[in-house]
């Protein structure tokens, strides 16, 4: 996007002032008045969002909007980063996420994560999907196995590995070692899943396989799925949250979001007239 | 042309002739080395050079100079007879020589003293030995039985003196003891004729007698072994008696067949890899330097490679980046590249005279003012050389370390895992190709260092192995050998240098290869950890 393309009403320094933020009953994730700071850089000012209970929810926005940035408070992966200051609440059910004290092994295993790029480890297949496990001290093996079995079948890739999961992961095709990181996240028996731009490196064959993954995993997962691809946000999602610089513009369902959304800077980033 | 310069093709071959160049120079320099050190061990033949004063000499052709403006060029006998003449080696002008052959019968003795000797073999003197006669048998075969039933004697006799040897061990432990029984006392009369001491030194008085008993006994095989001699005439007319249990080797290298050749070729390789050195290291095998080599290079391993590997995790995962973090890697980089005598001094004033100096106070005091740790030894040198290789260690595992994607260390991290079981179940396997290298590149560099062992406990000629079978068999106090300092005392402070010349070669082919082959057993290592974590991209 370039400066000279941008609408008027999205040339904005001071804060948006109009926001539409959709209530939702009985969330699973309550997103209080949160904002993040990069040394002196506000990355994320002031969002309030609820995040609906086994339901798809989508992050869109432009680049540098800070949707990532959000996505990755959810399990508190921002404390990896140096100079990161967050304020604000974000309630998981009755845990706060935020807290200093909290124990935040016990919330990444609640709260699993597919990255961008396909990251499995170097290891065997079935080394890769009981990693969590594994960390966890879990040592018994019908247990492992049953795990295994189970996530690779939860991620679509059961019937495609089942005769070499001792082979290393790294054998893999892209799409492939994207599924095997699903199921490596869904092993621990996570509530919530977080995807960050899961698709991005796959080619249109394997997104749509991810995509109908995602369909199947919201009746068990909470999933949370970051994209700048906005096909992909109104296929897979049942929510859509539209960040621009840092702030939340509008909160609604997907096919209002698409259709008819309530704010105008919306409707200029999903009409393509910018982005 | 021009079109190629504008591409930039020049800058291409500047460096592509540069590579050839630096390639070259190690091609020659590995092939001189293997030339020189390889064909030494080939038995040549012996040639009779008769001059025009009527001078007969024999001997092993060295080198040759070719003649100015096609006058006949000069020849360097390598002569022997050492004990007779006085040197080994003689010039010989190319236009004194009246006749030049090849004689059959001649033989080659390798001595455990005075180098080698050249000549005809003449009769035999065999009193201790009858039942070495048979008189249908040529004189070459009884001297070459006899020869034979000596080694086997000297074998026994050589077991007598290690039983002897171990008896002199028993008593100057005997010796510690009491010592420390006095120092214990702290000098009191009544120690004296303590019963403790009194058994002591009845037992040591008892050893004594055995000691001298079987001293004596000894002298005396030894005295009836070496009665055993063959009379040699070399090619000056000149007689000699040799006594058989001096004799080392004994060939006629002109009366060799091919594998014969080639059986005593290997002979020789085996000897230089599996035998004690002789006659101040100029001959005979390396075992001990090579020994000495390897084992200080492995305790160098176990204290740098740790030290480094957890250095770097310090600095790369856990201190926060910062002033202090820069200038500790500086100051890392930096040891890097000072130079090993420096190290030497450190370890000479840190480690021997500090560390070692208490530890003789404290744990052996009774043998003050001999110092036991207090003094040069392997294990000094060992970590002396660990802290002149930790920063290579350091360097080579950080980048390891920043080379891994972080895509993983998050997925990993956002499984739930700590920092710590990330770093251990992910990081540092992924990180064990880039710490091998490296350790590759230490070890390649302790195994060459001589300057720092020259002030840290290394000698010339080592009694003893840092092994044996002794209690408590490691010794890591002893002093050691090496196989580079071997070729500095072996090239530079014989008293034979023209003899030595091709021990100098030998010796830095055996320490090229030693450092070739534990490099090789970890780039093979590395290679295999590497082909197990390389990602194959979409």
């Amino acid at each position: 996007m370039s400066a000279t393309e941008k609408p008027e009403s999205l040339q904005l320094e001071k804060p948006i002032a109009e926001t539409y933020i959709l209530p939702v009953e009985d969330p699973i994730l309550r997103i209080e008045d949160l904002s993040l700071y990069y040394g002196e850089t506000q990355a994320l000012k002031g969002i309030s969002v609820n995040i609906p209970r086994k339901l798809v929810t989508a992050f869109i926005g432009p680049s540098g909007c800070g949707k990532s940035t959000l996505l990755r408070c959810l399990n508190r992966l921002n404390d990896l980063v140096d100079n990161v200051r967050i304020e604000g609440r974000i309630h998981l059910d009755d845990m706060e996420i935020n807290d200093s004290q909290l124990d935040v092994i016990e919330l990444r295993r609640r709260v699993g994560m597919v990255f961008q790029s396909y990251n499995p480890f170097p290891k065997s297949i079935y080394e890769n999907v009981i990693y969590g496990l594994r960390i966890a001290g879990v040592r018994a093996r019908s247990e492992l196995d049953e795990t295994v079995e189970s996530s690779l079948k939860g991620a679509a890739l059961w019937d495609e590995v089942k005769d070499r999961l001792n082979q290393s992961a790294l054998g893999l095709s892209g799409g492939q070692m994207q599924r095997l990181c699903i199921a490596r996240a869904i092993a621990v028996n996570p509530e919530i899943i977080l995807m960050d731009e899961p698709c991005s490196a796959l080619d249109p064959i394997a997104t749509s396989r991810i995509e109908d993954l995602i369909d199947q995993l919201k009746e068990q997962y909470t999933v949370v799925i970051v994209t700048h691809n906005m096909q992909q946000a109104a296929r897979v999602s049942d929510h859509t949250a539209f960040l621009y610089l840092g702030q939340l513009v509008e909160f609604n369902r997907t096919d209002i979001i698409f259709t008819q959304p309530e704010r105008q800077q919306t409707q200029d980033y999903v009409t393509g007239r910018f982005g | 042309m021009s079109k190629n310069w504008r591409q930039g093709e020049q800058y291409v071959w500047a460096s592509a002739t540069i590579v050839t160049v630096t390639l070259l120079m190690a091609v020659v320099l590995i092939a001189v080395v293997l030339f020189n050190g390889l064909g030494y061990f080939w038995p040549s033949s012996l040639v009779r050079v008769r001059l025009t004063d009527g001078t007969v000499l024999l001997g092993e052709e060295n080198r040759r100079e070719e003649g100015v403006a096609g006058g006949a060029g000069n020849l360097q006998l390598k002569v022997g007879n050492r004990d007779l003449y006085g040197q080994d080696f003689r010039w010989v002008k190319g236009g004194e020589i009246a006749t030049r052959e090849t004689p059959t019968g001649v033989v080659r003795l390798e001595r455990e003293e005075h180098g080698n000797f050249f000549g005809t073999l003449e009769s035999l003197a065999l009193p201790g030995l009858p039942g070495a006669h048979g008189e249908s048998d040529s004189l070459w075969e009884r001297f070459r039985r006899a020869l034979e039933e000596v080694r086997a004697q000297k074998e026994t006799l050589d077991e007598a003196r290690e039983a002897l040897g171990d008896l002199g061990g028993e008593m100057e432990s005997l010796q510690q003891e009491l010592r420390a029984l006095a120092y214990g006392s702290g000098g009191a009369a009544s120690v004296a004729d303590s019963p403790a001491v009194r058994a002591l030194v009845a037992r040591r008085a008892a050893l004594q007698a055995r000691f001298e008993k079987e001293n004596t006994a000894l002298a005396e095989s030894v005295a009836g072994l070496n009665a055993n001699t063959a009379r040699f005439r070399d090619a000056g007319g000149k007689e000699k008696d040799i006594p058989l249990a001096v004799i080392v080797r004994a060939v006629r290298p002109n009366d060799m067949s091919l594998l014969a050749k080639i059986g005593f070729y290997i002979s020789k390789i085996g000897e230089l890899l599996f035998d004690e050195p002789r006659e101040s290291n100029t001959e005979g095998g390396l075992f001990p330097a090579i020994f000495g080599t390897v084992m200080m290079v492995v305790l160098m391993s176990m204290f740098s490679l740790p030290l480094g590997v957890v250095a770097a995790i310090y600095l790369r995962e856990y201190a926060k980046e910062g002033f202090l973090v820069r200038l500790v890697r500086i100051a890392v980089y930096n040891l890097a590249g000072v130079p090993s005598i420096v190290f030497g001094v450190f370890g000479l004033g840190f480690f021997i005279y500090g560390v070692g100096g208490a530890m003789d106070q404290f744990f052996f005091p009774e043998r003050l003012p001999t110092p036991t740790f207090g003094t040069g030894g392997i294990f000094w040198a060992s970590l002396t050389l660990a802290l002149l290789t930790v920063p290579v260690v350091i360097v080579s595992t950080e980048e390891g370390l920043s080379a891994i994607p972080r895509g993983l260390r998050e997925a990993s991290q956002a499984l739930g895992a700590t920092r710590f079981q990330t770093l251990v179940r992910v990081v540092l396997p992924m990180a064990v190709p880039g710490i091998l290298t490296g350790f590759i590149l230490a070890m390649a560099r302790a195994a060459g260092e001589v300057a720092p062992l020259m002030i840290t406990g290394v000698v010339k000629l080592a009694p003893s192995l840092p092994i044996d079978g002794t209690f408590p068999f490691v010794h890591l106090e002893r002093k050691f050998m090496h196989l580079g300092f071997h070729i500095y005392d072996v090239g530079f402070q014989s008293p034979n240098v023209e003899a030595a010349k091709p021990m100098v070669y030998i010796t830095t082919m055996v320490l090229v290869l030693l450092v070739l082959c534990l490099s090789l057993t970890a780039i093979i290592l590395r290679n295999k950890m590497r082909k197990r974590f390389q990602t194959s991209t979409f």
